[in-house]
């Protein structure tokens, strides 16, 4: 499903930012930045496994785990229906293993093109069961986030997915290994209050959109306009809530270099 | 008859509802208050302290909205901020530190939503809560009294016994928000309420509630007394396990949900 995809022919892209018309070929070459405006696009799972992982080194894991509709939503199967058809995915985030740069790790990728990425019980499950492989195989696992947060359409229990998730964290962080999350536009909500900020390391792309409540929400509750660059990348380092900001052209060879650093302690 | 979750909704956020402040005046023996979490400040949505609980030692988490308008005001309607939460981690390894189990009070609308909270890490405030929590080696039993408002209220719920009273709510987000983003119409939000699955019988089924305190046809003091003759027994039930188990069983009660 997901390999076939890979290979899919992509239709050509507008910027999200410019507007420009990218024919697909010179967008995937450029790591879809756009070649015009220079502005950072959002990567389905797929594109950003074929930039990171070094090539045929990807193994999927948790493939078959389905979105479902645990609390009988109104309207959420059409929703999913809509979701895989739009991402070609079975939920928002693709488990597996890889190698980046010769290093071997577990690697999850969450994408936007499904729901927005929301996590439900499906997205929970499976980064909970991808932190416990890592654990019991002594991985370290690389993360990429891209959240709208918590996915109302299952309620409680995507809740309860930012405790399972964070506890699963937890242990693999107890094992000594190590966990880096890579954080993409948008990172929000509950994945921001969970594991997008429970990283050893925590990397962010420039100019990514990363914040717990929404913009909008923020302005509606307090009635103050918010700081010019306000929950972007670059004020989440300046506050102290990330590690480096990563330019996208140079973010696997960084990822390679902090594996093999943290190869080299006693544990 | 079936009562409505909208209804349970708006019980759960009633104004004369006890919370946090009641629980502890009502349960807690010779309780003190500590402040601040030695990092920025010290946030009025989240009381924390000391005290017997039917003589043993016990360290208390509580979420309060305040009673009067000034109270509300320092309290920030119960919302609160990330100090708030790194207040209440402070006190929960201090707890861990003294062998002490921990009791934590959730009622809010949900975490503060501002500017400031973002400055200072709201998101990461909850997420490290999150992760601590699921290590503490001492028992957790954690009670939704009010309103459970999401991942501001999941920040003192990672535990080993979850009670909730049984017209708390515990959602993942308000009906308002839900129906607003959904139907565009937050009008809507007693149908988003139903959608939802809020309510306390809903999380007992989900077997996220561990149990539910009956209300109905209760005095305050009848349901506090209830509440506390069945902390009382979670913490000696916790007690009878290791650390290790109790840490694995804690894992396990989250671990399950799928």
């Amino acid at each position: 499903m997901f390999l076939k995809n890979l290979f899919k022919k992509e239709a050509d892209r507008k910027c999200t930012k410019c507007g420009a018309e990218i024919p697909y070929k010179k967008l995937s070459e450029n790591a879809f930045i756009c070649p015009k405006c220079g502005a950072y696009m959002r990567m389905k799972a797929s594109e950003r496994l074929a930039l990171i992982a070094d090539a045929k080194t990807f193994s999927e894991q948790n493939a078959d785990l389905k979105c479902k509709n645990p609390i009988d939503f109104p309207g959420y199967d059409e929703k999913i229906e809509k979701a895989k058809a739009d991402s070609g995915l079975e939920d928002a985030v693709v488990c597996g293993t890889c190698e980046i740069g010769g290093e071997k790790c577990a690697i999850f990728v969450m994408d936007s093109s499904f729901m927005m990425g929301s996590m439900g019980t499906t997205v929970g499950e499976k980064i909970t069961s991808l932190f416990e492989y890592a654990l019991d195989n002594s991985l370290p696992v690389v993360g990429f986030t891209t959240s709208g947060g918590a996915r109302m359409q299952e309620g409680i229990l995507s809740l309860m997915q930012m405790a399972k998730v964070s506890g699963a964290v937890k242990r693999h962080s107890d094992g000594k290994n190590l966990y880096i999350a890579v954080l993409t536009d948008p990172t929000t909500g509950g994945v921001t209050a969970s594991f997008a900020m429970l990283g050893d390391i925590i990397i962010a792309e420039p100019k990514a959109l990363i914040g717990f409540a929404g913009k909008r929400v923020i302005e509606q509750t307090t009635g103050e306009k918010l700081p010019e660059g306000f929950q972007t990348a670059e004020f989440m380092l300046s506050h102290g809530f990330v590690d480096i900001i990563a330019e996208r052209k140079n973010l696997k060879e960084k990822l390679a270099t902090l594996l093999k650093i943290h190869k080299g302690g006693k544990r | 008859m079936e009562i409505k979750a909208y209804d349970r909704v708006k019980t759960a956020r009633s104004g004369g509802r006890p919370m946090g402040k009641y629980y502890i005046d009502n349960m807690i023996e010779d309780f003190c208050e500590l402040h601040g979490d030695r990092r920025y400040g010290d946030d009025g949505a989240i009381i924390g302290g000391v005290g017997f609980l039917g003589g043993k030692p016990v360290t208390v988490i509580a979420m309060e909205r305040g009673e009067t308008v000034e109270d509300r005001m320092a309290r920030h309607f119960g919302c609160p901020a990330p100090e708030g939460y790194r207040k209440a981690l402070r006190l929960m390894k201090q707890a861990e530190k003294f062998g002490r189990p921990i009791i934590c009070f959730i009622g809010s609308p949900g975490a503060y939503c501002g500017i400031e909270a973002e400055n200072r890490g709201q998101g990461e405030a909850i997420a490290e809560n999150l992760f601590e929590m699921m290590g503490i080696s001492v028992p957790i039993i954690s009670v939704v009294a009010g309103e459970g408002g999401s991942g501001g209220a999941l920040a003192l719920g990672v535990c080993d016994s979850l009670i909730m009273l049984e017209n708390a709510i515990y959602s993942v987000i308000s009906p308002e928000g839900c129906a607003s983003i959904l139907w565009k119409d937050s009008a809507k939000a007693p149908d988003a309420a139903e959608a939802l699955r809020l309510t306390a019988p809903d999380l007992y089924k989900f077997g996220i509630a561990d149990k539910i305190i009956d209300e109905t046809d209760k005095t305050n003091e009848k349901i506090c007394k209830d509440l506390k003759d069945y902390i009382v027994a979670q913490i000696e039930l916790c007690e009878k396990y290791s650390a290790q188990e109790l840490l694995d069983k804690r894992y396990g009660k989250f671990r399950k949900i799928k």
